[in-house]
């Protein structure tokens, strides 16, 4: 029985709901005959611009695709291919604006790279100034930090939240869940306001970079909390029951099992979180000011940061201050992609390995 | 092994004794077990073993949580209510700082539309003449997040029934991914992606669109100037909500089950047939939850606003007129030259926005954790 099994070769899946080649010709016969369509048209009447070329395109081809349809099966499957058009250009209108922030971002800002911008700081230039002059160091270091010491403050909190709502699960669950959902729509200029009125006006009366830590941290613990509960969740209980099987008590399961298995989960968490407010303007405008000097201190002086960098050197206008505001957004994009780069690659392995 | 476990009922038996009762039973039973025999050539001497064994007190099997229990979950619970207390805590101190405002200012604060802080000759502030009302912002606010909703919602949807029904394998993760990343660009780049790319664009489309609808009020120009109006500011915050839109309604979308839209198959529909019976109806309140939190989001942007457009200190229903404003981006404006009674009022209105987002947002999640409940 098994040798004859081996020897009859296995049938290929078919799949008869897959584009064959005959289709795949015909549906690129359609676009281009929508091309065609739609360059005509623009040339014939009065039309023009790229709008003109997109719009006519869309209607020849939401057209043709659903008469095609409509002659080969009915009203139903024509109505159904028009329905397909029409989501599919919604994914195109969705992805246009990232491929043209990426694009842009590139072409304007890579004039402005050079390696002076990683070695030298404004102390001793004004945003005006021909790009080659001054570096955004200070910027980078006043980031790096105001983001540290944001995550020391809000990642403890984000994971306790996380581990409240997944391990504890007192009669605070439901209010917490909810108020960390709410406290994610919270906007940055109000996180700004708040650490103004509660610490600027009544104490340090001054500019300092702790205070925008404590605002990014508010930003911060909803994308945190929200995160890591996503990955304890998906933690087996098996593990939990084994802890306390074991006889360890809820204190040592949770720190010695749970947490462990949900490690890369959790820095997944936390990249993303740093992510979130890395590129946050409106608070340090209010609370760390933008001092063109590097400033290693957190509780006092100005603080410059990248997000305030761009913010200046846009306002200062001139053609050099612009190259210089995109070549510090491509060097904060950079660095905002590669964070999530790493969030992923980390998000994407196996939770409880 | 007769020796460890003699040490170990010793041992045992000292705590006990000396009435350390409470770390003993602290201590995980399989520690208790496996350790005692693991360190098997401890330095137990031989007169150990002569000493008459003590028989253990009994071991209080029990529920109650240990102490080191209790203050686990003193400590969670304490991060876990830091949501609460830090909302609590915005909402004071907004308050508190802006009170003086709220009472001298009373309803108008909501529904006029004038923003003056007068001084007096000697400087001082001249609270009679000072007039702060919210009405032109709120509206603008409301104008350009309903833009956002209007153009950027039917884009995510569409791309989010796309990705879950319709993509292959290899599209869908990397659309996923390019709009996931997306989300988490930086506002300034927006803003500053809208001012040079965007603008020029959509100051041609509110030509055409003025040319062709101006019979729509909305439509209409009370001077020819369409740049940095609130139709090119709500398309900026339609690419902002974009992704967390079509992120939410994925998800919803992807929850659907599986032996319905099988059996919408089954009975011969077409994919549109399916979506239409099967999805729209199972993932409907979870989009309009997707929406508000997209709203909530378009409501309080402020860099990429304050950017792009024109804020002008008046009621404008001609979206694209270049006028506009938004309660988030006029704090930033005033705040740079505020006076300390100004930056009052700019208190008050952080917290009328505040409670304008919380209330958009916890709205939001109720819709989106009904969502599916009746479903299953």
């Amino acid at each position: 029985m098994t040798t004859l099994d081996s020897q009859v070769a296995a049938p290929k899946p078919r799949k008869p709901w897959a584009a064959s080649p005959v289709d795949r010709v015909k549906t690129a016969g359609v676009i281009l005959a929508a091309a065609i369509i739609s360059v005509a048209i623009v040339a014939a009447t009065p039309l023009k611009g790229k709008l003109a070329y997109a719009a006519v395109f869309f209607v020849a081809y939401l057209v043709l695709d659903f008469v095609i349809s409509y002659r080969k099966a009915g009203r139903a499957a024509g109505v159904d291919s028009a329905f397909r058009a029409l989501v599919t250009s919604g994914v195109l209108l969705a992805i246009t604006p990232i491929v043209s922030i990426l694009v842009t971002v590139w072409v304007r800002g890579y004039h402005g790279l050079h390696w002076t911008l990683f070695t030298k700081d404004m102390h001793s230039n004004a945003y005006t100034d021909p790009v080659n002059q001054g570096g955004l160091l200070h910027a980078i270091i006043g980031t790096f930090l105001l983001v540290i010491f944001a995550m020391v403050i809000a990642v403890p909190i984000g994971i306790l939240t996380a581990i409240y709502l997944t391990e504890i699960r007192g009669r605070f669950t439901r209010p917490i869940s909810f108020l960390v959902q709410a406290m994610s729509g919270v906007p940055s200029i109000v996180a700004g306001l708040f650490i103004y009125a509660a610490i600027l006006l009544p104490f340090t009366k001054t500019l300092n970079g702790i205070q925008g830590s404590l605002a990014l941290a508010i930003l911060m613990i909803p994308t945190v909390a929200r995160t890591s509960e996503e990955v304890l969740k998906l933690i087996p209980s098996d593990l939990r029951e084994a802890g306390v099987a074991l006889g360890g008590t809820q204190w040592r399961s949770v720190a010695m099992v749970v947490v462990p298995a949900a490690k890369s989960g959790l820095i997944t968490a936390m990249i993303l979180g740093v992510a979130r407010v890395a590129g946050e303007t409106a608070p340090l405008l209010l609370l760390t000011g933008g001092s063109g000097t590097k400033n290693f201190n957190m509780f006092s002086q100005s603080m410059g940061s990248l997000p305030n960098y761009i913010w200046q050197c846009f306002g200062a206008g001139t053609a050099e201050s612009i190259t210089r505001a995109w070549a510090g957004i491509l060097v904060l994009l950079v660095i905002v992609v590669l964070l999530f780069a790493a969030a992923r690659t980390l998000g994407n392995r196996k939770v409880g390995k | 092994m007769a020796q460890g476990l003699d040490w170990m009922a010793r041992k045992a038996g000292l705590v006990a004794g000396v009435g350390f009762h409470f770390s003993f039973t602290w201590c995980s039973p399989i520690g208790f077990f496996v350790l005692p025999i693991g360190v098997n050539h401890c330095p137990v001497s031989s007169t150990v073993i002569q000493t008459p064994p003590v028989i253990p007190a009994k071991r209080e099997i029990t529920t109650k949580p240990r102490f080191s229990d209790k203050v686990f979950r003193g400590v969670v619970t304490g991060g876990g209510l830091s949501s609460l207390i830090i909302l609590g805590l915005i909402l004071i101190f907004l308050l508190w700082n802006g009170y003086t405002i709220l009472k001298s200012q009373g309803a108008h604060f909501l529904t006029s539309s004038a923003w003056q802080a007068a001084t007096t000759d000697s400087g001082a502030i001249d609270v009679k003449n000072t007039h702060f009302g919210l009405a032109a912002m709120l509206v603008g606010t409301m104008i350009v997040a309903l833009i956002a909703i209007v153009v950027g919602v039917p884009i995510s949807v569409g791309a989010a029934i796309y990705l879950t029904f319709y993509a292959p394998g290899s599209i869908k993760k990397i659309m996923v991914t390019a709009i996931d990343l997306m989300a988490a660009f930086p506002s300034v780049l927006f803003g500053l992606w809208g001012f040079f790319v965007l603008e020029s664009s959509g100051e041609y489309w509110a030509k055409l669109l003025t040319k062709y609808f101006s019979w729509i009020p909305f439509f209409k120009l009370p001077a020819p100037y369409v740049s940095r109006s609130p139709f090119i500011a709500g398309l900026v915050l339609a690419v902002m909500i974009i992704p967390i839109v079509t992120s939410v309604s994925r998800e919803i979308f992807s929850q659907t089950p599986l032996d319905r839209i099988q059996a919408a198959y089954a009975l011969g529909g077409t994919r549109f047939a399916m979506l239409r019976a099967v999805a729209f109806p199972y993932a409907r309140s979870g989009i309009v939850g997707g929406v508000m939190l997209g709203l909530g989001r378009a409501m309080g942007e402020t860099v990429a606003v304050y950017t792009v457009l024109n804020i002008v200190y008046q009621v404008n229903w001609h979206i694209l007129f270049s006028a506009g404003g938004n309660v988030a981006s006029m704090i930033l404006l005033k705040f740079g030259e505020a006076s300390p009674y100004e930056v009052k009022a700019l208190m008050a209105a952080g917290l009328v926005l505040f409670i304008l987002t919380l209330i958009v947002n916890s709205l939001a999640n109720v819709i989106v954790s009904r969502t599916g409940k009746s479903g299953r």
